[in-house]
C-alpha cells in the first residue's frame, strides 16, 4: 500500500515532468506533516497495526464530529480529548480531508 | 535561510537546471527535473533510531526523487520504549528487536558504519571504515551521549558489570540476567540522571516494573532509587499512587525507597557501592545512568551549543526545519535537540516528520513547513497490566510578546485537559501502550 503510494507519486512526478516540466499543485506539506503526527499511535496514514483504532477512510463529517466531541468532552476518552485540545476546528477539517482518502 | 537554500540547490546539478531557468521564486512553483542519480538532491541520515529511521522513510515516501543514504552501525533496531518490560520478564529481547530490511529496501543506500568526522563546509562525511559520503543536507539522529566521566570509577572496566541499560540492547539483557540472579531479599540500586535526560518517566517506570517482578518472584527484595533531581520529574502523582497501591509505598513494607537529591557521584563495581554527596549505598545489583548530552556526532559537526552559540550540551535548531541554528545544512532531530520537548520516541518520530517535510519542500525550492505542530504520547507501565500516560501538543510560534521575530521560532506547549495526564492507571491504557508500540515501530521502520 505504502509502496504503491510512493511509486504512484514518483510516476506522477515523472509524467508531469515529461509532459509539462511542472508539477501539479503541490501537496499541502503542512497538512501531511500534521497528519503524520497521528502515525505513532494510529499507524502510518491511519492504518493501525492493532490495539488502537484505524483512522483512515472515515467519512469526513464523522471524523470532524468525533474530534469536536473529544475536544468539548462529550465523547469520553483516555487521551484523545487532550490531543484534540491541541488543534483547531479547521485543522480537524483538514485531518478529515487527508485521512478520508488514505 | 534563502542563502542556505540557494547553496543547497546549486550543489545539486539536477536542480540547478531548473533553478537557472528562472529566479529562485520560479523554483517555488516548478519541480526539479528528475535527471538521474547524479543530479538528485542527496540527504544523508546518520543514525536509524526512532528519529533517523522515521526521517529516512518519510523523505522517501513524500519525495522519492531525493536520494537518501542512511549510516547506522547496528544490525538491528532495539526499542528503548518497553525495554523495562524485558527487565521485569514481561517481554523478551526478540519482542523489542527489529531488522532494518524494509527500510533498507526503501532508501537508496545503507551504510553499516559509524560517522567519524564531518566537514560541514565541503559537506562530506567520513565513516569509521574510511568511506567519504557527500551530502546536500545531513540529518544527525544520534540520540544521547552518556557522560560516564561524571561518575567517579565508572570507567570501561566498571561498565562491563554495571549497566545503565538506557540504550536498549545487550545492556538490557545483562541487567535482566543480573536481576534474575539476585537472591530474594536483595537490593536493587538504580539511579536517575540530572535532567534533561532521555525518557523522563523511564526511571520511575523501571522501578515500578522491577518492583512488580520482585513482588512475584522475590518479595523480600527492595529497590532504592537515587534521584539526582529534587523530585519525580514526570507523572509524579500517578507513579506514587501506583507505588502505594501495588508496592506498599508509605508503609514499612515499601518495596521502593525513593531518595531525591541523591546524584551518584561514584561507583565501585567490585563492592557494588554507589556513592552520592551524602551517602554510600550498597546494592546486590546496581544500575547507574549517568548524565547525558547530545550524541558525539553532534559534537563532530560542531552543533552542540547553547542558544548563544557557545559550546553547550544540546543542539539548538530552527523548529520549522530542525536545521542547526549555527551550521547550515546540518539538521538535528530526536533526543539531541535543545527544546522544551520531553526526550521520547514519540517526539523523535514527530520531529523526524517535520524535518522530512521541510527537507522535501526545500529540495524543491519551496519554503519549509509553516507553523508545524508536533505531539507527544508517552505511556508508562505501572504493573504487568496497567499503565498511565502523558500527552502534549506543541505549536510553532515565531514572534515574541513584542512582535519581534524569534530566531528559529519556539514550540509552545498547548494547554491540555488534566495537563495531558491520565486520571489514574488503567488496564485499557496498558493495551493502548502495546498498540502504540506496534504502531510506532511499524511507522518508524516501515514494518
Amino acid at each position: 500500500m505504502k509502496k504503491t503510494f510512493a511509486l504512484s507519486v514518483l510516476a506522477l512526478g515523472l509524467s508531469a515532468g515529461l509532459v509539462s516540466s511542472t508539477f501539479a499543485a503541490t501537496p499541502d506539506a503542512r497538512l501531511r506533516q500534521m497528519a503524520a503526527n497521528c502515525g505513532y499511535c494510529h499507524g502510518t496514514d491511519g492504518h493501525s497495526r492493532g490495539g488502537i483504532p484505524d483512522i483512515n477512510n472515515l467519512p469526513r463529517e464523522y471524523f470532524v464530529n468525533q474530534m469536536k466531541a473529544f475536544k468539548d468532552g462529550s465523547r469520553p476518552a483516555t487521551v484523545m480529548h487532550q490531543h484534540a485540545a491541541g488543534y483547531t476546528d479547521s485543522e480537524f477539517e483538514a485531518f478529515a480531508r487527508y485521512f478520508a482518502t488514505r | 535561510m534563502s542563502l542556505n537554500r540557494r547553496q543547497f540547490l546549486q550543489s545539486s546539478a539536477g536542480v540547478v537546471g531548473v533553478a537557472t531557468v528562472g529566479s529562485l521564486s520560479g523554483c517555488a512553483t516548478q519541480a526539479p527535473a528528475v535527471t538521474g542519480k547524479k543530479g538528485r538532491p542527496k540527504v544523508v541520515v546518520v543514525g536509524a533510531g526512532f528519529g533517523g529511521a522515521t526521517c529516512a522513510r518519510y523523505i522517501k515516501m513524500w519525495e522519492p526523487h531525493i536520494e537518501v543514504t542512511v549510516i547506522e552501525p547496528n544490525d538491528k533496531f532495539v526499542s528503548c520504549p518497553t525495554s523495562n518490560d524485558v527487565l521485569a520478564g514481561y517481554r523478551k529481547m526478540d519482542d523489542i528487536t527489529f531488522g532494518y530490511n524494509n527500510l533498507q529496501g526503501i532508501v537508496d543506500s545503507w551504510v553499516k558504519d559509524s560517522m567519524s568526522a564531518i566537514d560541514t563546509e565541503k559537506k562530506v562525511i567520513t565513516t569509521a571504515g574510511g568511506k567519504k559520503i557527500p551530502y546536500d543536507r545531513v540529518v544527525l539522529a544520534g540520540g544521547v551521549e552518556l557522560l560516564f566521566n561524571t561518575v567517579k570509577g565508572y570507567d570501561a572496566e566498571a561498565q562491563k558489570t554495571v549497566m545503565h541499560a538506557w540504550k536498549a540492547g545487550p545492556q538490557t539483557a545483562t541487567l535482566r540476567a543480573q536481576l534474575e540472579a539476585m537472591p530474594d531479599g536483595g537490593v536493587f540500586v538504580m539511579s536517575v540522571p540530572m535532567a534533561p535526560y532521555r525518557c523522563p518517566p523511564g526511571p520511575y517506570e523501571r522501578a515500578s516494573l522491577v518492583a512488580s517482578y520482585f513482588k512475584k518472584a522475590k518479595p523480600k527484595s527492595k529497590i532504592i532509587i537515587l534521584d539526582g533531581n529534587q523530585d519525580i520529574a514526570s507523572k509524579k502523582g500517578l507513579f506514587l499512587a501506583a507505588w502505594k497501591k501495588h508496592y506498599g509505598h508509605g508503609t514499612p513494607a515499601a518495596m521502593i525507597d525513593y531518595r531525591p537529591n541523591n546524584m551518584p557521584s561514584s561507583v565501585n563495581a567490585k563492592t557494588r557501592v554507589v556513592g552520592t554527596e551524602f551517602d554510600e549505598v550498597k546494592g546486590d545489583v546496581i544500575n547507574v545512568v549517568p548524565k547525558m548530552k547530545a550524541a558525539e556526532i553532534c559534537g563532530m559537526a560542531n552543533v552542540r551549543r547553547g542558544t548563544d552559540g557557545k559550546e553547550g550540551p544540546w543542539c539548538p535548531v530552527d523548529f520549522r526545519t530542525y536545521e542547526s541554528k549555527f551550521v547550515p545544512g546540518v539538521h538535528i532531530i530526536g533526543d539531541s535537540t535543545l527544546s522544551n520537548y520531553p526526550k521520547s520516541g514519540s517526539m523523535a518520530n514527530n520531529m523526524a516528520k517535520v524535518c522530512a517535510a521541510s527537507i522535501c519542500e526545500m529540495c524543491n525550492g519551496r519554503d519549509p513547513v509553516e507553523v508545524p505542530v508536533v505531539a507527544n504520547t508517552c505511556y508508562s507501565a505501572t504493573t504487568d497490566h496497567t499503565a498511565i500516560h502523558v500527552a502534549a501538543v506543541f505549536r510553532y510560534n515565531e514572534k515574541d510578546k513584542n512582535g519581534n521575530k524569534i530566531p528559529g521560532g519556539e514550540m509552545v506547549a498547548q494547554t491540555l485537559p488534566k495537563g495531558g495526564l491520565s486520571t489514574e492507571e488503567t488496564e485499557i491504557e496498558h493495551a493502548y501502550m502495546d498498540g502504540w508500540a506496534k504502531n510506532v515501530w511499524a511507522d518508524t521502520l516501515a514494518l
